[in-house]
């Protein structure tokens, strides 16, 4: 990973205004289709900490997703706790229990391990679809409550949820590129390139593992959270799903995978795609929608497998 | 009693079913010194490499480092005791440019990014890859992707360093190259065992030959020695001793 | 006649063996599911997640056959074997081989691309609800001696078993069988032995469609038809391909058996609701012991 040109920081900084001010000219659809659009570029980001750079392509992430949005909501509505509280809580619950899974997966490669990740998610939306104390198939429902930040909750507009997830997102960008930056990044692709290779470099690979995998985890509790407080209601069928798991590696491979802002890429191009599609097709039932999302992502998995932003950045340095 | 031995391997056998692809070896290895392993393809010399460097267990036998017993310890963690190796089949890592290569290496011993990088050029510098630093790493030819293995290996500062045929596929000219960087890797204060096949560069370089046959240690001396000794040739029937490619 | 028994009964004994023997036949067309993903997978290193969705195209064509023409099921099986051969061949000519040279992941998305893309057109097509073959040529229960064999389920599972013996047979008896082997175990070895790997490539995905054409035309005897039943099958059939090992066709039949058996018999021992979960639980406590599945065991 090169260090930033003064260039590209500019470009980014505009980026980020004009990130900033569209919200405030935008419907509040189109508030929406952007704050699910950076939050599903947070898991994309995420997910990459351990994917891209890492080589292990999980398809489970969900799992974390979900245990988020479960462990702020329960503790709300149980020890009526703050959510940011449960933001934390959920965090590091899914760090931990990224950990635990994660150990004996150790020696798992490729696709054992995607299939690992799946079978480990299926576990965790089957034991939530049929436990009663976080409401099983029915999920839970968050209160409404009086508005304000400390409760994580908006009622008159949107405007509060954008510009937290924005941050959200960001903080997930930096936390990516730091790893990207650091000594760990470096081990991470060594892993990646072979177990082999990482040992004898004096990589302990077991526990830098452990180290994406806690990580991805994390971030990825935390969209949870965010989508729990946004939504108000989460059941195993909407923070559960092996789809949204496979969403978020669309995201970040049709971005561009094993680079930071890569996933960031593709959720503004899927996400927008499969939100209006349902938006304009989806209300008669007919699934019209997905079709159009099916064969969209089929199209760009045959004619830019290296992802969109692996192009716009080969057009970038001439072409390779 | 003398300081103990750098490398001291101590009747080593491993099985593989009922393979013996090492069989009750022993030798060791004194600091400063070059010693190369040679013997007929399937002799048991990469095995035996694995066995010392923790990628294989050892079903017999002990090895010791500086007088502590290593035997069956995590690659990772005799890496950091001080003991590197490179594979027979070069690896390197692919995504990543020559410099961050041997970078990775260095985040053994240092945490800064900044004073890594330094290392790392320098390093460059002393094996010869200075001006293909910005090159990613897949695109370098078999004797410059092998000096990268050397440099990942040394930026890693270790006191021994076991190189696994790196001679092989060399042109005369790289083998020259490959022969004097051994050298000057020796003249820097790391020790150094090859197993070998290029007989050129066995002969040129080790201070001590130790030949392997079918798992087992069947002579060690000076290299002129062994390769006049009458059981060495009969355990080569038919090798030829000149490898080198043109 | 023999006296009807009251359900209780019932020895926990005949309990088991009855679970045990529905595992064995539910398992069986697992196994038959699996063979087709393995033989793809192993040949061309590319993991289908369209595979539950050729079953439920399989399905429903024997449905459809039943339904307006009478044809039962059984006799449905050479039909769907050729139909679903056509498309498996049609798809990767068309869309899987362009993305055979791009890395794994877009070999991927393309897959569950099509997986959406079919399970949803079914729904628009024919709806969403659920569908049932209610009198097949062969139907009812044996009783032998307290054990209740359902005679679709028997009939299937031989079905599978012919089938699964059939593709054995073929790969190692025929010339383009052993040249499947043969890319199987190394492609480049394949290649320059004057092998044209890319017909071998679109062969295997044509046959392994075909042996999911087969399963569905048998699960069709018994099963519920909808739109999204592959998805289930889909996930269940990548767990026992890992279990078998990649690639391995004698392991995807035995780990078929196998994970039929543990959810069957998982499913009476714990709850029904978490037949599943156990499944996913044996993959995963199996490959933490013996990372590469059954292979080579």
């Amino acid at each position: 990973m090169q260090n930033i040109s003064g260039k590209q920081l500019a470009a980014g900084g505009a980026v980020l205004a004009l990130l900033v001010i569209l919200p405030l000219v935008s419907s509040s659809f189109g508030q929406h289709v952007m704050i699910i659009t950076f939050m599903f570029a947070m898991c994309g980001v995420a997910w990459n900490v351990m994917g891209g750079y890492a080589g292990m392509f999980s398809f489970g992430q969900v799992a974390f997703f979900g245990i988020g949005a479960y462990t702020s909501s329960f503790m709300v509505l149980t020890f009526h706790l703050s959510p940011w509280i449960g933001l934390v809580a959920g965090g590091v619950l899914s760090a931990l229990l990224a950990a635990l899974i994660g150990y004996p997966c150790s020696k798992l490669r490729g696709h054992y391990f995607a299939i690992a990740s799946i079978a480990f998610a299926e576990i965790v939306r089957i034991v939530f679809n049929n436990w009663k104390t976080v409401g099983a198939a029915e999920g839970l429902t968050l209160p409404m409550v009086k508005e304000s930040m400390a409760h994580f909750m908006f009622h008159s507009s949107k405007l509060p949820y954008y510009y937290i997830m924005l941050l959200f997102l960001l903080l997930a960008v930096a936390v990516c590129y730091w790893v990207s930056t650091s000594k760990m990044g470096y081990y991470f692709r060594a892993i990646k390139e072979s177990h082999e290779i990482a040992e004898v470099l004096g990589v302990n690979v077991v526990r830098y593992r452990l180290f994406a995998i806690m990580i991805s985890a994390f971030l990825t509790s935390m969209a949870g959270t965010f989508y729990a407080q946004y939504i108000l209601y989460i059941d195993p069928e909407s923070v559960m799903i092996l789809a949204i798991s496979v969403q978020i590696v669309l995201v970040a491979m049709l971005g561009g995978a094993s680079t930071v802002l890569g996933p960031v890429v593709g959720a503004a191009i899927l996400i927008p795609l499969s939100e209006y599609s349902r938006a304009w097709l989806g209300y008669k039932g007919t699934g019209a929608d997905m079709i159009l999302y099916g064969t969209l992502i089929t199209i760009i998995a045959m004619y830019q497998p290296a992802g969109v932003w692996g192009a716009f950045n080969s057009r970038m340095r001439g072409g390779k | 009693m003398s300081a103990a031995r750098l490398l001291d391997v101590q009747s080593v056998s491993k099985y593989f079913g009922g393979v013996r692809a090492s069989d009750d070896v022993s030798f060791h290895v004194d600091k400063g010194e070059i010693v190369s392993i040679i013997g007929p393809n399937g002799a048991g010399k990469s095995t035996l490499f694995s066995c010392i460097t923790g990628f294989h267990r050892v079903d017999k036998g002990r090895v010791f480092f500086k007088g502590r017993d290593i035997t069956n310890q995590k690659p990772h963690i005799i890496g950091k005791l001080g003991i590197v190796r490179t594979f027979q089949i070069v690896q390197v890592i692919s995504d990543m440019t020559v410099l961050e290569n041997v970078m990775t290496g260095g985040f053994l011993r240092q945490s800064r990014v900044a004073d890594v990088r330094r290392d790392a050029r320098e390093m460059l510098a002393f094996t010869g890859l200075a001006d293909k630093q910005n090159h990613n790493a897949v695109e370098l030819s078999i004797s410059d992707k092998k000096r990268l293995e050397v440099s990942m290996s040394l930026a890693m500062k270790p006191e021994l360093i076991m190189l696994d045929e790196s001679m092989a596929g060399l042109t005369r000219v790289e083998l020259r190259e490959m022969i004097d960087l051994i050298r000057k890797v020796r003249e820097n204060g790391v020790t150094v065992v090859v197993v070998e096949h290029v007989m050129e560069a066995v002969m040129e370089l080790s201070d001590r030959v130790i030949v392997l046959n079918t798992g087992r240690k069947i002579v060690e001396g000076p290299p002129k020695e062994v390769v006049a000794n009458p059981e060495v040739i009969r355990a080569y029937l038919g090798e030829r001793y000149n490898a080198v490619r043109q | 006649m023999p006296p009807v028994r009251n359900r209780l009964e019932y020895s926990f004994m005949e309990q088991f063996v009855q679970q045990i023997v529905n595992g064995v036949l539910i398992g069986l067309v697992y196994s038959l599911l699996a063979i087709g993903l393995t033989l793809v997978w192993g040949v061309m290193n590319v993991l289908n997640f369209a595979h539950g969705d050729f079953l439920m195209l399989g399905m429903f064509l024997s449905y459809w056959l039943y339904t307006l023409a009478g044809i039962d099921p059984l006799f449905s099986i050479p039909i769907n074997a050729v139909a679903l051969f056509l498309l498996g061949m049609f798809i990767y000519r068309f869309i899987i081989s362009k993305v055979m040279k791009g890395p794994g992941l877009a070999q991927l998305v393309v897959t569950f691309g099509i997986s959406i893309f079919l399970s949803n057109v079914a729904a628009l097509i024919w709806t969403p609800n659920f569908r049932s073959i209610e009198h097949t040529l062969l139907s009812g229960t044996w009783d032998i001696s307290g054990i209740k064999l359902s005679i679709p389920k028997f009939v299937s599972s031989i079905g599978s078993i012919l089938a699964s013996f059939g593709v054995f047979w073929f790969l190692r008896n025929t010339r383009t069988g052993k040249a499947i082997l043969a890319v199987e175990m190394d492609r480049e070895a394949a290649l320059i032995m004057g092998i044209n790997t890319e017909r071998i490539n679109s062969l295997s995905f044509a046959i392994g469609s075909a042996l999911v054409g087969v399963a569905g035309a048998l699960l069709a005897t018994y099963y519920y038809i909808y739109p999204f039943v592959g998805g289930t099958f889909g996930l269940v059939c990548f767990c026992i391909v890992a279990l078998g090992g990649f690639g391995s066709i004698e392991g995807a039949f035995i780990a078929g058996i196998l994970v039929g058996v543990v959810q069957t018999l998982g499913g009476y021992i714990f709850d029904p609701s978490y037949k599943l979960a156990i499944v996913f639980a044996m993959y995963l406590i199996t490959v933490w012991i013996r990372p590469q599945g059954l292979k080579g065991w």
